[in-house]
């Protein structure tokens, strides 16, 4: 059954909305999206380094990223340039680089429109392995560290006063993105893997009561996603990666016609 | 409260003093909170109320000075401003077990300590300035703290609402008998139960009980009936002045007009 490109291609496209949406939702409570977004465009200049100095392309991707994250956390407080602009300075600039390093290296055949829109339909067995294997330890991770990553993100001093570490939590929430954008990439593509994250979290905003209630039917609508994405590019022959995208679309506009059940009467 | 019985002390610091790069923050800070004990830390922006709030919290450690805390001091605290993100949906009974789980027993004490247990699936996005602060306070009861510490919990508040927060925590401490620390940003207008004010700028310019002048009519007139029971004025005695950098000059002749400036609100 596993030989099958499209077994595999909507195994890995769950598996890796299992643990965007839940992640995804802290991306919307702290209105990170843009940070998310350049952490995402930074992972083609991590692409290119790893294609020069020959190392495995996630890890490439992931260190980029987790550089670019620990960058802006110590340029935030920076008065000079508001963090609005250094995000549109590094995102941009970390994209561009990449792309024009690819090209300064003829023996790399890469596809960059692979890279760059995903190519969730070519997932080797080894992929899937390394999405749940990797997929299971961020959730892992995300459920141990979920007290301190909440209580930091509504009070920085709430967590101080009370013991739990906010400038941690607010780094290992840095890595765990840098982490789902790695293994995302190949999937999705840089230039949508923020779409994973956002769509699903910002969709089940209405549908939830509780943070985590919220981070699970996140996980399940992008589930839903990834499943109608896949099997609408195979019905219209459209490409995959945005097709996903389009799915979790759709069902962020159909959830907002529905009547809200989270309590916003407000 | 019995004067004489030796109360538990929670905290004490000696000689306290914090440096951020070449400069001190606080400095020389002695302070001791006891069971029972309501302290209000008062001075202007700047003058280190919340890095001695910290200290004593443990957020931070002094550079200079030592602080002693009681044995598994459990502390409860009330943030300065909590605004909470429209997109994070959370109700009153989930915010209680924030930074800790609670049953549903003590979940329901806590509310009901603080009058609030009708809003328990009230999501807090939607309570009012008063129910919400209701929320903050059951939240740190609920820890069953030793001592409560509230950042200057009335901030744009008016004194209305200062006096219902201040009766809530006088009530609190008579019925857990847990220690206060409250950082007030108000100079001059204190809450009446405070047993010891501390003024700092920087270091500690003066200490003691404030005046509860409730009975006078220029008071009732300025505060309103409902101030009568819950705030008092803290006379400051400085014995010096400051410059505008911050460092101490001693002229004590200087001493009347700040007691009339303080006196006159």
């Amino acid at each position: 059954m596993f030989d099958d490109f499209l077994v595999r291609a909507l195994v890995a496209g769950v598996g890796l909305a299992l643990i965007a949406g839940p992640l995804g939702c802290f991306v919307v409570w702290r209105r990170m999206s843009y940070f998310g977004e350049t952490m995402a465009h930074s992972a083609l200049l991590g692409i290119a380094l790893s294609m020069l100095w020959g190392v495995n392309l996630m890890l490439g991707v992931f260190v980029v990223g987790a550089l670019v994250a620990i960058a802006l956390l110590i340029l935030e407080h920076n008065q000079t340039i508001s963090i609005d602009a250094l995000l549109g300075i590094l995102s941009h600039s970390t994209l561009a680089v990449g792309l024009v390093l690819l090209s300064l290296m003829p023996w790399v055949r890469v596809d960059i429109m692979g890279f760059l829109f995903g190519d969730i339909l070519s997932v080797s067995r080894l992929d899937v392995l390394i999405i749940y294997i990797g997929g299971a330890v961020l959730l892992g991770l995300l459920i141990w560290f979920w007290r301190p990553l909440l209580v930091a993100t509504l009070s920085v001093e709430l967590a101080q006063a009370e013991g739990l570490n906010p400038r941690r939590a607010q780094i290992i929430l840095m890595l765990l993105l840098a982490s789902v954008i790695a293994i995302a990439m190949k999937l999705v593509g840089v230039l949508l893997i923020t779409s994973l994250l956002i769509i699903p979290a910002a969709t089940a905003r209405r549908f939830a009561t509780s943070p985590e209630q919220m981070a699970l039917i996140a996980a399940l609508l992008g589930s839903v996603a990834v499943i109608s994405g896949v099997f609408g590019s195979l019905t219209w022959d459209t490409p995959t990666g945005p097709s996903i995208v389009v799915a979790a679309l759709i069902i962020f506009l159909v959830s907002i016609s529905l009547p809200a059940l989270g309590g916003r009467r407000k | 409260m019995n004067k004489n019985t030796q109360r538990e002390i929670l905290v004490s610091g000696l000689g306290i003093g914090v440096k951020q790069g070449q400069r001190w923050r606080i400095r020389g800070v002695d302070i001791s909170i006891s069971r029972g004990e309501i302290v209000t830390l008062i001075g202007p922006n700047g003058s280190g109320k919340s890095t001695v709030a910290k200290i004593i919290t443990g957020v931070i450690s002094p550079t200079a000075g030592q602080i002693i805390r009681a044995d598994n001091l459990r502390i409860g605290y009330v943030p300065q401003k909590l605004e909470i993100a429209q997109t994070l949906p959370i109700n009153v009974t989930r915010f209680l077990s924030l930074t800790k789980s609670h049953s549903p027993q003590e979940v329901r004490k806590a509310l009901e300590m603080l009058e609030v247990f009708h809003l328990k699936n009230a999501p807090v996005q939607q309570l009012s300035g008063g129910e919400f602060q209701r929320v903050l306070l059951a939240r740190a009861m609920i820890l069953a703290p030793d001592l409560l510490v509230l950042d200057e919990p009335a901030q744009g508040v008016d004194y209305a609402g200062q006096g219902i927060l201040y009766a809530l925590v006088e009530r609190l401490r008579e019925q857990t008998g847990c220690g206060v620390l409250m950082v007030s940003h108000d100079l001059h207008v204190v809450m009446a139960q405070t047993d010891k004010v501390i003024c700092l700028n920087g270091h500690v310019c003066c200490s003691g009980s404030p005046d509860v002048v409730a009975g006078s009519p220029q008071f009732l007139e300025l505060f309103g009936q409902e101030a009568q029971q819950t705030l008092a004025l803290y006379r400051h005695e400085h014995d010096h002045a400051h410059l505008p950098d911050g460092e101490i000059c001693n002229h004590s002749t200087t001493l009347g007009d700040s007691k009339k400036g303080a006196s006159d609100v």
